[in-house]
């Protein structure tokens, strides 16, 4: 099928411009975007990109400046960033080798394993922070057991921190498991021939090797830890300084001061849209090796 | 804009004849309860009609009313939101009906140690509480009754209470569920709400300390569905209705 199509497609142009060489012939014909294509695409972009250029105009013209001073604004800023920073720290630290064990060995249940580790992307956060309640609530068996050291996680900032590292490392994990797959075996041999250790692979040939990938990862599982929304506010609550990260803000927000919502909301926006362009660059840069 | 008429057509809203139509109720989420029940003797006095109901905090309400939320009734938790809506002119000022009238408890996990059994103990430090935001009328209710009871309760007494405060939830329900959950210990909600979980310990307010909640309904000017929506504020003004809402644990309407 696919070389029958590639032969009409070549014949086809040759017709169009018999001198040019079959190559030069392919790249002009996907120049040429199919017009029906251009028009739906197009719809698509005004989908998307309508309600950004909207909530960015609307929250800007509120004079985000002015809500920046605001006391609530600014704590919610500052526990996200750093709630989303110790997450993402938590998914390098135990995520990485979990990515490595599924990436590079084989045992009985890694199927079973990998599907747990994707579960939280496709889970609703809402489910993810119902799920996280039964098991480290007050009334939970693990709440339970730890009452007794006066250790307490539900309206914590802990919580705040749990709730991130459930629904973003996945994302973390998945890029790392990626990576590492995606070294070549050759590298590998040659790492034994010369009588490189298990550790000293991962060490000198496998973490090198991966740093890309395994940053993108790191970057995206920032941008969603900051993200968090639902997973936090029924798991952790929402408290001002404690637990109100700024998705939880812009919804309460939304009740009390719309103003402060739209400026929360395109400061959110504009930081996600920053990180997403510093993750091409590295995609982009990574593609040259 | 073909896209968004077509996008639209698809939705549930479109009406094709002989289906039945359907009747948008915005409604505070204390009401939960009641207006289901309402809902659901309206869908049986009116087949050809579907009432669907959107339950969140008053004030989220109205935000999203004045952000243009297409909707056929409202009815809030405090008049409050409702006169912003009659100044920006979505619903009529004259035609707003009060229907129920509402106070607050405190509503206490019955395995909760902490709160022993008297208002005092919500000072007490380590014990749990939750309270809607600010700006949600039953946390605006709740402050006020905080700064009221300080009289006979000591002027520190308001603070201490809001130190303990680990949540603040966007809703009088959320508030209820955390209580039900166990993961607080005491949360300031509504008398009806405590109706609804007869399983938690309630604590009342002196009466002096109270506030009376007025529970305004009014038919927005740009309805889709006028005629159902004066027939549901009317059933819910009526006899029937009102019994309704009284079994909800709400208090009648206050003159």
């Amino acid at each position: 099928m696919r070389r029958e199509g590639s032969f009409l497609l070549r014949r086809s142009s040759a017709r169009i411009n018999p001198d040019a060489s079959p190559d030069r012939a392919l790249a002009t014909a996907r120049g040429r975007p199919v017009p029906l294509f251009v028009v739906l695409a197009g719809l698509m972009v005004l989908l998307l990109g309508v309600p950004v250029l909207m909530l960015l105009w609307r929250g800007l013209t509120s004079d985000p400046f002015h809500f920046l001073r605001d006391p609530t604004v600014q704590s919610a800023l500052r526990l996200s960033a750093w709630t989303s920073t110790v997450a993402t720290a938590v998914a390098l630290v135990l995520g990485m080798p979990l990515a490595y064990l599924l990436a590079r060995n084989r045992f009985r249940g890694r199927t079973l394993l990998e599907v747990l580790v994707d579960l939280p992307i496709v889970l609703p956060p809402s489910v993810a922070g119902i799920a996280l309640l039964a098991a480290f609530g007050r009334r939970s068996l693990l709440g339970a057991a730890l009452a007794p050291l006066g250790v307490s996680l539900p309206f914590t900032t802990a919580a705040v921190v749990l709730a991130q590292v459930f629904v973003a490392a996945p994302l973390f994990i998945r890029a790392a498991r990626i990576g590492f797959n995606t070294v070549e075996s050759q590298l590998e041999e040659a790492a034994y021939t010369e009588g490189a250790s298990q550790w000293q692979l991962f060490r000198h040939v496998m973490f090198p090797l991966t740093g890309r990938a395994l940053f993108a990862g790191l970057v995206l599982c920032w941008a969603r830890a900051l993200g968090e929304f639902g997973a936090t506010i029924l798991f952790a609550g929402n408290l001002p300084g404690r637990t109100q990260t700024m998705p939880l803000a812009i919804f309460i927000g939304f009740q009390q001061d719309l103003g402060v919502a739209l400026a929360l909301a395109s400061i959110l926006l504009v930081i996600s849209g920053l990180v997403l362009a510093v993750l091409r660059k590295i995609e982009s840069e990574a593609r040259l090796y | 804009m073909a896209i968004l008429a077509a996008l639209s057509a698809c939705l549930p809203s479109a009406q094709a004849p002989g289906e039945p139509s359907t009747l948008t109720v915005f409604a505070a989420a204390s009401l939960t309860d009641v207006f289901e029940r309402i809902g659901e003797t309206f869908e049986e006095a009116h087949p050809e009609t579907e009432v669907v109901f959107n339950f969140a905090a008053s004030s989220a309400l109205r935000t999203q009313m004045e952000e243009g939320a297409a909707a056929d009734v409202a009815a809030f938790a405090s008049e409050k939101d409702m006169q912003a809506l009659a100044e920006s002119g979505l619903v009529d000022g004259d035609a707003v009906r009060v229907f129920a009238g509402n106070d607050l408890v405190v509503v206490v996990h019955p395995d909760s140690a902490a709160v022993a059994g008297t208002l005092a103990d919500l000072a007490h430090p380590g014990v749990k509480v939750v309270i809607a935001a600010e700006g949600v009328p039953a946390g605006d209710y709740a402050r006020q009754v905080l700064e009221n009871l300080s009289s006979t309760l000591g002027a520190s007494f308001g603070s201490e209470v809001l130190a303990n405060v680990v949540s603040e939830e966007d809703n009088v329900r959320q508030v209820l569920a955390k209580v039900q959950l166990g993961e607080a210990d005491a949360g300031w909600v509504y008398r009806s709400d405590a109706w609804s979980a007869p399983e938690l310990r309630v604590l009342e307010i002196p009466e002096e300390a109270n506030v009376r909640a007025r529970y305004p309904i009014a038919i927005l000017s740009g309805a889709p569905q006028p005629d159902a929506a004066i027939q549901f504020v009317e059933l819910v003004l009526s006899a029937d209705g009102q019994r309704v809402i009284e079994k909800g644990g709400f208090l009648p309407a206050p003159p």
